[in-house]
C-alpha cells in the first residue's frame, strides 16, 4: 500500500520535473548565453540537494517498478512481494550511498573551493 | 433539521456501490497502455541511469554541463537517439500515468475532461519540442562566442 502511494507520487513528480527539463535544455536552441545562464543558476548547493532529492525519487520509482513487473508477470512475484519490497529499498540504499558521495563531494566542492 | 435532508456516505461519489460512468468499450487500449508501462519501464531504467551516469557522475559532474557539452553529445548520433528514445519513451509513459491518476481522483465527467485535455496539450508540446530541438539543433551557430564546443571554429 505504501509502496503504491509512493510510485505514485514520485512518478508525478519525475513527470513535472520533465516537463520543465525539456524546456530549460530546449534553450540550447535558443542560444549558448542563454542556456548557460539557466543551467548556471542551478549550480549552487540548494539545487544540488534538490538533484538528489530527484534522483533518490527516480530510483526509488525504478526499482519498484521492476518489483511491480515482477508481481505481474512472474509466477512467484505476489508471494514474494513483500521480500521484494525490501530488495527495492536495499538496492535503493545501495545506490543512492556512492551516487550521494560523488554528486554532493562535486555540488560542494565546487561551490567553496570557488571555480 | 431532519435526519432524511442527509445524502447516504459516498452516494454521490465514484466509490458508491452504483457505478456512474460510461461502460468500458470494447477495445484493447488498456491492456496495451498496461504493457507499454511495463516495457517501457524496463528500456527507461537504462536510458535514465545511463543518462544520469554520463551527465552527473563522469569527469566533473554537474559542473561540466554547459552548451558546449550538450552539443558535444548532440553531434553524435548515438546520442541523439539516445536522448530521443528517452523523451519520447518517458514522455509516453508519464503522460500515462497521469491519466491513470485522473481517471482515478477526478470524479466528476467535466474535471476529468478537462484535467485530461491539459494533460495531452502540454504532453504533445513538450514531445514536439523536444524532438525539435535535437534534429534542428546547431553544435555551432553563427554569431556565438562562449562556451562552443572545442571542434567549432570559431571566426
Ligand atoms: C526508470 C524506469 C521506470 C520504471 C521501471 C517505471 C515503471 C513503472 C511501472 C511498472 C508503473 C505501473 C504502471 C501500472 O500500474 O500500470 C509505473 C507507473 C508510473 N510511472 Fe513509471 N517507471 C519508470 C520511469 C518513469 C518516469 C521517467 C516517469 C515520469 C516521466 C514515470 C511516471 C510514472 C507515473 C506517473 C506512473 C503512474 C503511477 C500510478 O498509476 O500509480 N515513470 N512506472
Amino acid at each position: 500500500m505504501w509502496s503504491w502511494v509512493g510510485h505514485r507520487i514520485t512518478g508525478v513528480v519525475i513527470f513535472i520535473f520533465l516537463l520543465v527539463h525539456v524546456l530549460d535544455t530546449s534553450l540550447v536552441r535558443v542560444s549558448p548565453e542563454a542556456y548557460t545562464a539557466v543551467i548556471g543558476a542551478y549550480k549552487n548547493p540548494i539545487m544540488g540537494l534538490g538533484e538528489a532529492a530527484l534522483v533518490a525519487a527516480i530510483v526509488f520509482h525504478a526499482f519498484n517498478g521492476l518489483r511491480i513487473i515482477a508481481v505481474d508477470f512472474w509466477k512467484k512475484g505476489p508471494k514474494y512481494q513483500r521480500q521484494m519490497l525490501w530488495a527495492v529499498l536495499g538496492l535503493w540504499a545501495v545506490t543512492m550511498i556512492p551516487f550521494l558521495i560523488r554528486h554532493l563531494t562535486i555540488v560542494f566542492s565546487n561551490f567553496f573551493g570557488g571555480n | 433539521m431532519s435526519s432524511n435532508s442527509i445524502a447516504a456516505p459516498r452516494s454521490n461519489s465514484a466509490q458508491s456501490p452504483k457505478y456512474k460512468r460510461n461502460k468500458a468499450s470494447h477495445s484493447s487500449f488498456e491492456m496495451i497502455a498496461w504493457l507499454f508501462m511495463r516495457l517501457s519501464g524496463v528500456v527507461l531504467i537504462v536510458l535514465i541511469f545511463g543518462h544520469l551516469f554520463v551527465n552527473l557522475m563522469v569527469g566533473e559532474g554537474i559542473h561540466a554541463i554547459d552548451f558546449g557539452f550538450v552539443a558535444g553529445k548532440w553531434s553524435d548520433p548515438f546520442w541523439q537517439i539516445w536522448d530521443l528514445a528517452m523523451l519520447w519513451l518517458a514522455m509516453l509513459h508519464g503522460s500515462n500515468g497521469v491519466r491513470t491518476i485522473i481517471n482515478d481522483y477526478a470524479e466528476r465527467d467535466g474535471t476529468r475532461m478537462t484535467l485530461k485535455a491539459v494533460l495531452y496539450v502540454a504532453s504533445t508540446v513538450i514531445i514536439v519540442l523536444g524532438t525539435l530541438v535535437i534534429f534542428t539543433f546547431d553544435p555551432c551557430p553563427p554569431g556565438a562566442v562562449i562556451d562552443l564546443p572545442s571542434f567549432c571554429t570559431v571566426p
